[in-house]
């Protein structure tokens, strides 16, 4: 595995078993009593949050938590970023404290690859712009393997604003190089203008697609990034691809519908159907701890390329 | 030691529990994965062969607990933990293959600890090699094989490997 984790590109599907295996581990650490072991005790992990997030930051500082790393939280707000230090010079007064690993994320595209040219931690992407989010996409796989058995030869949907998230992107990447079939599905201005590379389908017709998904993963409307209008209206948008009861029924049984959160309830996903049986939300929280718990632990566990 | 020396040896440590612990009354047998499960389940057969009770079983991935994370290469491979009952109240043996450093079985203490309080821990190993870095020793030993410190002694068992044997290698 490579030092750091920017993208799902650094992972072979080597690499993605491992990480799933490893985490399967994790997740019974987390039905016990105690749920906390001594791997990672005397390491510091710094979560460098430049944009809001719950449960990713949550996620990360609780994994890093029960894998008994001592965890600095570090926001914009409330830090030297608000007087107008550089991503650099901060960048550079984390590392002269000593961190073992930075969880970074920021607006910007490309800002963890950034880092690692300034500092000697393990770099983790949480986030970045709208280019990659690899531990959620990694969190979903970790989740479709748990509930469907597998990820080779799933049939997976990709649903709403696609041109936007980096959700996509890395779940994208992660689902095809794990041997799935990706369809992106979402109005036009909002797939991505590069998406042949991707080796993906797309289609813009929803009702059509939902009858052949094994899993329908449903993207959030991210209004803070509708600087242009992409479609006409938000109710215009619910009604052509938001995913209610009776576009539901449309899926074969056991389906699986997905969502990264936060969810705009009656938006792109109905309530109702948010809270079915079918709907595995809540599980992708908790599975996002084991996987975030692996992935520090094979960063930080193994010595920085050197043999010893 | 051949397929008979350690299927005998088997038999004879798990006389040796139940004589110890008068009887299988809160016995559990807890094996150090990989190969420590199997010999757990095989000394399980064992007393079940003698006394007739079933005795649970548990297997104990202990890589989380190690001392040396982060001085190797490479994280070290993990396994599965599966200990379906409550170690609490229980005489815990610990099964493992081979007794070396006793760096393995210091980590798997601190395991079970985070899993309930046992009333007592004793160990079973199928072989003591010696060459101790703690002060830690074993309650019933298959069999005690005197080496080099750099040479390489390896079990095997027929659920992994096909066939039960203990090979020691010399350091080249």
């Amino acid at each position: 595995m490579n030092e750091h984790l920017l993208s799902m590109h650094d992972l072979s599907a080597t690499d993605v078993t491992r990480i799933l295996d490893t985490a399967e581990s994790f997740r019974e650490v987390g039905t016990r009593v105690i749920k906390k072991v001594p791997a990672l005790r005397g390491r510091t992990v710094v979560n460098f949050f430049l944009e809001n997030s719950t449960r990713t930051r949550i996620s990360f500082e609780l994994a890093a938590k029960r894998l008994s790393a001592d965890v600095i939280n570090f926001s914009a707000g409330g830090s030297s970023v608000a007087k107008g230090e550089s991503l650099k010079d901060t960048a550079l007064t984390l590392q002269a404290m000593g961190a073992d690993a930075i969880v970074i994320r920021h607006s910007s595209s490309g800002s963890p690859l950034q880092l690692t040219r300034w500092v000697d931690a393990h770099v983790l992407n949480a986030g970045d712009g709208t280019h990659e989010h690899p531990t959620q996409g990694l969190l979903d796989l970790y989740t479709m393997r748990e509930k469907l058995g597998r990820i080779e030869g799933l049939r997976v949907g990709i649903v709403g604003d696609v041109l936007h998230s980096r959700v996509a992107r890395s779940l994208s990447f992660g689902l095809v190089k794990m041997g799935a079939e990706v369809t992106l599905v979402g109005p036009p201005t909002l797939i991505p203008p590069d998406v042949s590379a991707w080796g993906v389908q797309v289609s813009y017709d929803i009702d059509g697609v939902l009858p052949k998904l094994d899993v329908c993963y449903v993207l959030r409307v991210q209004r803070e990034r509708q600087r242009l209008e992409y479609f006409p209206s938000v109710r215009e948008y619910a009604r052509l691809f938001g995913i209610t009861r009776d576009r539901v029924a449309l899926m074969p049984e056991g389906g699986l519908i997905m969502h990264p959160g936060p969810m705009n309830r009656g938006v792109e996903i109905d309530s109702d159907v948010a809270d079915l049986p079918r709907s595995v939300i809540e599980e992708q929280v908790t599975n996002g701890i084991a996987v975030r718990m692996a992935l520090l632990f094979l960063l930080l566990g193994g010595g920085k390329g050197e043999t010893a | 030691m051949q397929p008979d020396d350690v299927r005998r040896a088997l038999t004879r440590i798990a006389h040796e529990i139940l004589e110890r612990d008068k009887g299988a009354a809160d016995l559990v047998l807890v094996g150090i994965a990989d190969r420590g499960d199997d010999l757990a389940r095989r000394l399980a057969d064992e007393v079940r062969r003698i006394e007739g009770p079933e005795v649970p079983v548990g297997v104990l991935d202990i890589t989380f607990y190690r001392d040396d994370i982060g001085m190797r290469a490479d994280a070290p491979e993990v396994h599965e933990t599966r200990i379906p009952f409550d170690v609490s109240g229980k005489v815990v043996v610990l099964v493992d293959d081979v007794l070396f450093t006793g760096r393995t079985i210091r980590s798997a203490m601190d395991a079970l600890m985070d899993l309930g309080r046992p009333r007592k821990i004793q160990l079973a190993v199928l072989v003591d090699r010696g060459h101790r870095e703690l002060p830690i020793r074993a309650d019933f030993v298959g069999k005690n094989v005197p080496t080099g410190r750099a040479d390489d002694v390896r079990v095997l068992v027929a659920e992994l490997d096909g066939e039960d044997a203990v090979v020691v290698e010399g350091a080249r």
